[in-house]
């Protein structure tokens, strides 16, 4: 009998008569266009004064220099992070390295810590880090395992018959890994590294703590100083022009990878390497990669803690900080969900352009720095909306601007995976269609959206630039509590709001993680 | 008062091949009908567009004296009040039994609609798994269940979209006969989509053939089996044994097995292919005086029968005869072969 059922599910899959119900439109489109808002008026005002002006502007030698101390922290933190990333995913996933999979979980862990605790660890300790050199070794140390993920998972996917088959052909381990595993590995490291870079452009708080001028930091200082506020824009239009060539470039990079890809999954796992006499030097490695970026904020935090109980340990404030810090996440965290939901919907279950633009507008502010959200939402309100101006609504949805692709992503994996047949099912047992979305859709992604909650809450409370900008007068967050502490080179005073923010972060971590197993 | 009536149904994705090309099907009211046909055939894109699912490009659906689809009509699957069980059930995974069968039930009372779910689980034989989860049944149960839910609210048509497949076959048979049972006690009209031809001969009152997005033959599993239109239909529904042969003057068809009466009378067609069922042909002694000879080539035991291919002079490929009963033949011995019955007779 000819089994062909491939083509079957496929066509099914692809539901060329399903057009999305308005009730999942219309929200959508306001989510798509609430993320576009900050973008759209960024432009509108950094050429009110005409072009002339803000080439000016960008054409400013300052500006110029600014480019080239942007770029090349760049540069460098991308290729200190290959470096790390490549190196220790080798070493977890391909040799037998002695606690490979725990040395695996510890090199994710400095995803948690937010870059200017790393900062304020590092200059605490050493105040002559503060430079280039500081910048780039804190910014390495929290986003190397960007690329670290990605590129352990892609050693996973490779299939070790292809390495079998090189080895056969002659060549030695050292060839067969240049010659065919680094390829295989391009994309994954490729995208690994944009995040580094797109992370490291819209970085603010650990280049201002270093006190390395870049653009954020810049646009920060430019927006500070005067009431003139064209000059913000369109530095900020030069800074969101560099992020979004990143990702283009990254995209086109993808696109060519792809075709030169046979199929992911083995069929069994690669032997391991044995490290033999390089097995202490590999130990070595891991260990003070680890030690360097765990161990040492954890273990300066500690000693500042220490320390500060002797000092101001002002625990009421700290109390008061943190409930707002967490009142203020809460929000942002529930109005991007709720934004992200129909898009999130729209996404896994409808094709076509309109759909794809959709989603593709909710993902704005994965290219957009904090900063240049914070600024745009800033003059629209000043212009349009003055009394949102530094009152907590627009601080929300700067937030929800900013983190609406994560919660989207979520939305759309959770509703991916509950099968579209169910919802025939509930059509043909009578329901229309937003009795569908209310009985069987929502119920079945609740968990992996409450997940992406959970997620944006997290990334809330840790924000700094937008937050420094928008939030009401008055108002810390611990965030910027910490930034100003350490700022002013109060160490003791910081490490408790650190803290805090560690332990906040940890609980829906932790919740999640328990959730998944 | 329940038949279902499609008429020109015309169907294709995009710039593609047409799926669906006019197919033509009428089901009488209560009556189980088997659309079989292989992959791709278009058998379930014509599912979709009864439930309601897909938008045809042309032609027409009808239910009873109600029009489902049309030029300019488009019922949407909610008020077309058509039960399906699809593949692998397709229950709800965060409601219990009950409430799944309990779903299409709506604007009737606490108390009815607990009776009414009560009923339908004790009709599928699944009494007292109410409480349970669809996790906690085997594919069996979950099936049986999918078949309660659409046929909890009375519909007018049931389609059944090849609701056995994820069941291993030990599984397959009591369940089929199973859902068969329950569906005749409602008296719903039903369409059982499949590519399996056991199950539509043995399952439906009705089998409709679908090809390249067509009925290529509807009938009762008796008259496709024994009366096939065309030899890819004899085919696709069993074994069978064709032959070329020619029309002699007393209307039998002269073969390599010898003269074979034609079931129906071959008109003006001389030459053609002789169609025969193996169990048509019989096993007797290499020197009985009727028989056709030939030397078996190979034997496949099934236990409740068994295939003995044998190869004949005057014919390329070897012929296949399904023996019942004690195997008296082994590989490379010599057989005689008597033909029983009337043939079919194609161009």
């Amino acid at each position: 009998m000819r089994e062909a059922s491939g083509g079957r599910t496929s066509r099914k899959a692809r539901r060329p008569d399903r057009r999305p119900p308005l009730i999942l439109l219309v929200p959508a489109c306001v989510a798509a266009l609430f993320a576009l808002l900050p973008l759209g008026y960024l432009a509108v005002r950094a050429l009110e004064r005409g072009p002339g002006f803000a080439w000016d502007v960008v054409a400013d030698e300052r500006t110029l220099d600014l480019l080239g101390r942007s770029l090349g922290l760049t540069a460098v933190v991308v290729a200190a992070c290959l470096v790390l990333g490549v190196s220790l995913a080798w070493l977890t996933v391909r040799t037998a390295l002695p606690g490979a999979r725990a040395w695996s979980v510890l090199a994710t862990l400095p995803l948690a810590v937010p870059s200017y605790v790393a900062a304020f660890a590092w200059l605490s300790a050493e105040p002559g880090l503060a430079g280039f050199g500081g910048a780039a070794l804190a910014l390495t140390l929290v986003s190397f395992p960007y690329v670290h993920l990605p590129v352990a998972a892609a050693l996973r996917g490779i299939d070790p018959a292809q390495e079998e088959a090189a080895r056969s052909l002659g060549h030695g381990p050292l060839r067969t890994f240049v010659r065919v595993t680094l390829p295989q590995l391009r994309p994954a490291a490729a995208g690994g590294s944009l995040l580094v870079a797109l992370y490291v452009l819209s970085d603010f708080g650990a280049v201002s703590l270093m006190r390395y001028d870049t653009f954020t930091r810049a646009i920060h200082t430019s927006y500070r100083a005067s009431f003139d506020r064209t000059p913000a824009a369109a530095l900020s239009v030069v800074l969101v022009v560099m992020t979004v060539a990143l990702v283009a470039a990254e995209a086109r990079t993808r696109g060519r990878a792809g075709h030169a890809r046979t199929g992911t999954g083995t069929a069994r796992p690669a032997v391991p390497v044995a490290l033999g006499r390089w097995r202490p030097l590999a130990l070595l490695w891991c260990g003070a990669v680890t030690a360097v970026a765990v161990a040492f904020p954890l273990g300066t935090l500690g000693y500042w803690l220490a320390v500060g109980s002797s000092a101001t340990w002002d625990l009421g404030g700290l109390a008061e900080t943190a409930w707002g810090t967490f009142g203020v996440a809460a929000a942002g965290a529930g109005l991007t969900t709720l934004l992200a939901l129909p898009v999130g919907v729209i996404a896994a279950r409808h094709r076509g352009r309109g759909a794809r633009l959709l989603e593709q507008a909710a993902y704005a502010g994965h290219a957009l720095p904090g900063i240049t959200v914070a600024l745009a939402l800033v003059f629209f309100a000043v212009r349009y909306a003055y009394p949102l101006y530094q009152q907590l609504p627009l601080l929300v949805c700067a937030y929800a601007v900013l983190f609406l692709p994560v919660a989207v992503a979520a939305t759309r994996a959770a509703v991916l995976q509950a099968p579209p047949v169910l919802e025939d099912m509930a059509r043909s047992l009578g329901r229309r269609p937003w009795q569908v979305l209310r009985e069987v859709t929502v119920p079945l992604a609740a968990p992996g959206v409450a997940a992406g909650a959970a997620l944006t809450f997290v990334v809330c409370m840790k924000e700094l630039p937008a937050t420094l900008l928008l939030r009401p007068t008055g108002m810390d967050t611990l965030a910027t509590r910490l930034w100003t502490e350490t700022g002013a080179g109060s160490f003791a005073a910081a490490a408790p709001y650190a803290a805090a923010l560690i332990l906040l972060a940890a609980v829906p971590s932790y919740l999640l993680g328990r959730h998944r197993t | 008062m329940n038949e279902l009536h499609v008429a020109g149904l015309t169907k294709s994705y995009g710039a593609g091949e047409p799926v669906l090309r006019g197919l033509e099907l009428t089901v009488p009211a209560g009556a189980l009908a088997a659309v079989l046909g292989p992959s791709g055939c278009g058998k379930t894109t014509m599912l979709r567009i009864v439930a309601g699912f897909l938008r045809a490009d042309a032609g027409t659906v009808r239910l009873g004296d109600r029009l489902l689809a049309g030029p300019g009509v488009h019922l949407p699957p909610e008020r077309r009040r058509i039960g399906i069980v699809p593949q692998e059930g397709a229950l709800f995974p965060h409601l219990s039994v009950a409430r799944n069968v309990a779903f299409g039930l709506r604007g009737t009372d606490r108390a009815e609609r607990r009776r009414r779910t009560e009923e339908l689980l004790d009709l599928v034989g699944l009494a007292g798994y109410g409480d349970r989860m669809p996790h906690e049944l085997s594919g069996g149960q979950q099936q049986r269940v999918a078949l309660a839910r659409a046929l909890a609210p009375r519909p007018q048509l049931v389609l059944l979209d090849e609701p056995f497949n994820a069941l291993d076959s030990a599984l397959r048979t009591g369940v089929r006969s199973d859902v068969r049972a329950a569906l005749r006690a409602t008296g719903a009209t039903a369409v059982l989509v499949t590519h399996d031809q056991q199950e539509a001969l043995s399952t439906a009152d009705l089998v409709a053939v679908v090809r390249d997005g067509q009925v290529a033959q509807c009938a009762t599993p008796q008259d496709l089996y024994r009366r096939p239109a065309d030899p890819w239909i004899a085919d696709f529904v069993g074994d069978a044994v064709m032959l070329p042969g020619t029309v002699d003057s007393d209307g039998t068809a002269r073969t390599a097995l010898g003269p074979v009466p034609l079931a129906t009378p071959p008109g003006d067609l001389r030459a053609g292919t002789v169609l025969l069922r193996p169990e048509q042909l019989r096993l007797t002694d290499a020197d009985s005086e009727d028989a056709v000879r030939g030397t078996v080539t190979d034997v496949r035991y099934y236990g409740h029968d068994a295939m003995v291919t044998v190869t004949v002079e005057g014919h390329d490929t070897p012929v296949g005869i399904r023996v019942a009963g004690l195997l008296a033949v082994r590989p490379g011995e010599e057989t005689g072969i008597r033909v029983v019955g009337e043939a079919g007779f194609h161009s």
